[in-house]
């Protein structure tokens, strides 16, 4: 551990740190823009220049590694000069057009021109030009404001796995380009929008939208995925304007997926902003809250309690789905169902946690995927396992359909039956995962919403027990979920109960006609047409599959309009905070639900979603504490019938259109067709 | 569709080594540790320059990126840094001529009008009838023989106006003089003969 002395201050650092991480840990601000964190250290900028003694000029402090006895300083005269000479070198060719700028008022450039630069120019040449690149429907590119830091280029190779964009030519022609001008082919690709210390790269969808200080900022959290980024959710107004990523070292580092990012013009179209019921004609109708809810009330009153059904979806809040289960069981209902895949899960926690929690991705030493695409189920996951994989090697062997990961990955095949193979240790992969002190197992979705997914779940724990993927302190089995509510739904029992029907099993007996009533709050990923006998309410935000099917549609809230307590895959349980008003006459789903049972003559116990909380606090403790992972204790879990044959596959066919509010994006369509013409043209070729 | 004014607007459909060429790459790759082949993608640049008429087509390119397991771009990006690769296609005689301080001094800029009245070609350019093309280069590491011209693979010293006119008769008659220095001195000896040492005449 190096101790050295920056501005006469004495401070110890890491071995293997760099000057900029001492300078940091003494508390002097050192200027830069090639630097990152979590890049690799490029050195191409300069602007970190500081003195040290005994060098015969200013070094980049980036780049020189922190050595024992080395004095430091960054306050001379030569550092403030060699900083002003940087600075204008980077403005030789940098355009002077802040005002028109998206990065303006948030750029690292303009900060640091402020404070570390001259106050005018010495050069009277033409600046160069340079011809803006087509990077895809989400980064629009002014090529000419780069400075050329490279921090893209390497998230894009490092981080995101995808290899495209490059630094072609050299000197004053330099350019930064992918090839052939293709879209990068990354899920997180708008992360080098973030990255970019200046405009060169910028939002597409957010262009010339807004001044981040006209801005209203929101910390909350994500719900596109199982992943849970923490996310800050800009608005202005009523209208979200745009989503960036939030700190979080256990969670999402400092980056989210595109859809994560991007979605977000879908809660602007399709809305659901007043009730709606079905016509004598068949079409829905504008209605009023109290009429909806009569039409509701009337209906649910002369079912019997039997033939009473709820299906919660993908993006529900806890809250929502605590109150609709208190509201069934009032009614005497046990017909409730989280999981519209029909996934066989539930029961012991650890059963479908990611138990080893995200970052303890980073500790894995050999990792067996079954039945899941990281790579676009949780695309930020993704990304660390590639981290490992790209430190350690890490060995990955995947059971289910072949993909490119962005790591190495051996694919075994897509046999249900090759489980069996690892378990008696003739697989391929058996050795690896025996020989290895941290083996990890991620099941996805993929399998366990097939037919015998209980029987997959059993021989995935099986195999756990087998390999010692359990034990030590370490839990290395892992379910990767695709639903940001799933979690929240199973710990708060959103299951069926007491003799209660499952998904399957409401379909069948709509089928037969002994349900009267099905509520859907956002579901929109299970079969409508067979509920079709029912009443179906759809309680949710957008006209979406739910609400074409429904014959009376409530307008709730999506997710940046309330208030809700999510869990991610790993149990991790997080706040989300409103950010903007649902549209309209819209609401928000607890109270919906509330006001629902109100006129059924129930009560269910609170008036404030304080007051609801707190009872789903009292009934699961976990959910009051906040952000912290409940581990869970190894189980016994999954089932012992025998595998089908059929190839194990994917839970998600594509990335960008997987909910409600993806699929009412228009940013998603066109990154849909961006990926179809790239494949079309690979494929012609 | 061209990325970048560096690269040809026509490219070839398809681009495949010869037979020797492929033994070439297999001589050179196992020249670098196994894992570390991207190291051989400049020879192999120079490879498809030399088998394709002195120029890269993209589809090299790509080939070069798949043989090495490297991106295309990595490749794209060590064939646009290189002055040496050319992405797009050149005349028969391909003249670097090197305008750096010790050729400058020495009348690099006569040499290069010499060619700018012939051809009326600047750096970049290719004469109109297409056997000439004219790059600018830095140091080509002769400074002692200055000024230098580079017709394809080799190096002409001592040039003039003059010189450089006779010198492109020569090529224009696909008869290239002799190369090496047009004024005739021998090695990097002194101009004008050795001014020391005279006595110690080598044994003939």
């Amino acid at each position: 551990m190096p101790k050295l002395t920056v501005n006469g201050v004495e401070v110890e650092v890491e071995n293997g740190a760099t000057v900029l991480h001492a300078c940091e840990e003494a508390g002097v601000e050192v200027p830069r823009f090639c630097y990152h964190d979590r890049l690799s250290i490029a050195g191409n900028c300069r602007m970190c220049l500081v003195d040290m003694e005994r060098a015969p000029k200013p070094v980049a402090s980036c780049a020189m590694p922190a050595g024992d006895g080395m004095v430091i300083r960054t306050d001379t005269d030569r550092v403030k000069k060699a900083r002003e000479g940087v600075m204008e070198f980077l403005l030789i060719n940098h355009p002077l057009d802040c005002p028109i700028c998206d990065q303006g008022g948030e750029c690292d450039l303009q900060d640091q021109a402020m404070g570390y630069g001259y106050d005018a120019s010495r050069y009277e040449e033409n600046k160069r030009a340079v011809e803006d690149k087509n990077m895809g429907p989400l980064i629009s590119t002014t090529m000419t404001r780069c400075i050329h830091c490279t921090r893209c280029v390497r998230f894009a190779t490092e981080i995101a796995g995808v290899p495209e964009l490059g630094a072609i030519g050299r000197g004053e022609s330099m350019e930064i380009t992918t090839y052939l001008e293709k879209t990068l082919a990354s899920e997180l690709s708008a992360n080098v929008i973030d990255l970019c210390p200046v405009g060169a790269l910028t939002s597409k969808p957010y262009a010339f939208a807004a001044r981040p200080w006209e801005l209203s900022k929101t910390e909350s959290v994500d719900v596109m995925d199982a992943v849970g980024s923490n996310i800050r959710v800009d608005a202005r107004g009523a209208q979200v304007m745009r989503v960036l990523p939030r700190l979080n070292e256990d969670i999402n580092e400092e980056w989210i997926s595109d859809k994560t990012r991007y979605a977000i013009d879908g809660l602007r179209r399709q809305r659901l902003d007043r009730p709606y019921m079905r016509g004598r004609d068949g079409k829905l109708e504008p209605a009023s809250w109290d009429d909806a809810f009569s039409a509701i009330s009337a209906k649910m009153k002369k079912a019997k309690p039997k033939a009473v059904a709820a299906i919660a979806g993908d993006q529900c809040d806890a809250e929502s789905m605590f109150a609709l289960k208190m509201m069934m069981g009032k009614l005497g209902s046990g017909h409730i169902d989280c999981r519209q895949d029909g996934a066989k899960i539930g029961g012991a926690r650890s059963g479908y946690l990611f138990n080893s929690t995200i970052a303890g991705i980073d500790d894995a030493d050999a990792l067996l995927i079954i039945g899941s695409n990281p790579r676009i189920e949780a695309a930020v996951l993704n990304a660390r396992i590639r981290r490992n994989w790209l430190a350690t090697r890490l060995p990955v062997a995947v059971i289910g359909p072949k993909n490119d990961l962005t790591y190495d990955a051996l694919h075994l095949g897509d046999d249900p039956a090759l489980l069996d193979d690892v378990l008696s240790g003739k697989s391929k992969f058996a050795a690896k995962l025996k020989k290895a002190k941290r083996p990890m197992i991620i099941v996805g979705m993929g399998a366990l919403t097939r037919s015998d997914g209980a029987a997959i779940l059993g021989k995935a724990r099986d195999i756990a027990d087998a390999y010692g993927v359990v034990g030590g302190g370490w839990n290395g089995f892992n379910i990767l979920h695709t639903a940001a509510a799933r979690v929240g739904g199973l710990d708060l029992g959103f299951t069926p109960d007491r003799g209660g029907l499952d998904v399957a099993g409401m379909y069948k007996a709509a089928e037969a006609g002994e349900l009267d009533v099905v509520w859907l709050m956002g579901a929109d990923e299970i079969d409508h047409a067979r509920l079709s006998k029912a009443f179906v309410v759809y309680q949710g935000h957008h006209g979406d599959r739910g609400a074409h099917h429904a014959d009376v549609v409530l307008p709730g809230a999506a997710y940046t309009e309330k208030d809700g307590i999510y869990v991610n895959t790993e149990g991790r349980v997080q706040y989300a905070s409103r950010a903007a008003f649902p549209p309209g006459e819209a609401r928000e789903d607890w109270a919906i639900v509330r006001a629902m049972a109100a006129r059924l003559g129930i009560n269910l116990g609170f008036d404030s979603l304080d007051d609801l909380r707190e009872s789903l606090y009292e009934a699961v403790p976990h959910f009051a504490a906040r952000d912290e992972v409940a581990s869970a204790k190894w189980a016994k879990f999954g089932g012992r019938s025998k595998l089908t044959a059929a190839a194990i596959d994917s839970a998600l066919d594509g990335f960008y259109m997987t909910c409600a509010i993806s699929r009412a994006s228009e940013t998603m369509g066109q990154c849909m067709m961006a990926l179809a013409e790239d494949g079309a043209r690979d494929a012609a070729e | 569709m061209s990325i970048d004014a560096r690269i040809a607007d026509d490219q070839p459909d398809s681009f495949a080594f010869t037979k020797e060429n492929e033994a070439e790459i297999k001589r050179i790759i196992a020249k670098y540790p196994k894992g570390r082949q991207a190291s051989a993608v400049m020879p192999l640049l120079d490879l498809a320059q030399r088998q394709h008429d002195n120029w890269i087509p993209m589809r090299a390119i790509e080939l070069i990126a798949n043989k090495l397991d490297m991106a295309e771009i990595r490749v794209l990006e060590v064939a646009t840094f290189y002055t040496m690769y050319n992405l797009k296609p050149v005349g028969k005689y391909f003249l670097q001529a090197c305008t750096t301080t010790p050729c400058w001094l020495r009348g690099s800029d006569s040499m290069m009008r010499c060619i700018k009245d012939r051809y009326g070609i600047a750096s970049g350019e290719t004469s109109d009838c297409g056997r000439f093309t004219l790059l600018e280069v830095e140091c080509l590491g002769a400074c002692v023989n200055a000024p230098i011209l580079q017709v394809n693979d080799d190096f002409y010293e001592d040039l003039d106006y003059a010189s450089t006119g006779a010198l492109l008769d020569s090529l224009e008659a696909d008869a290239p003089l002799p190369v090496g220095s047009v004024s005739g001195r021998s090695g990097s000896e002194a101009d004008g003969g050795a001014t020391s040492l005279a006595a110690l005449k080598p044994a003939e």
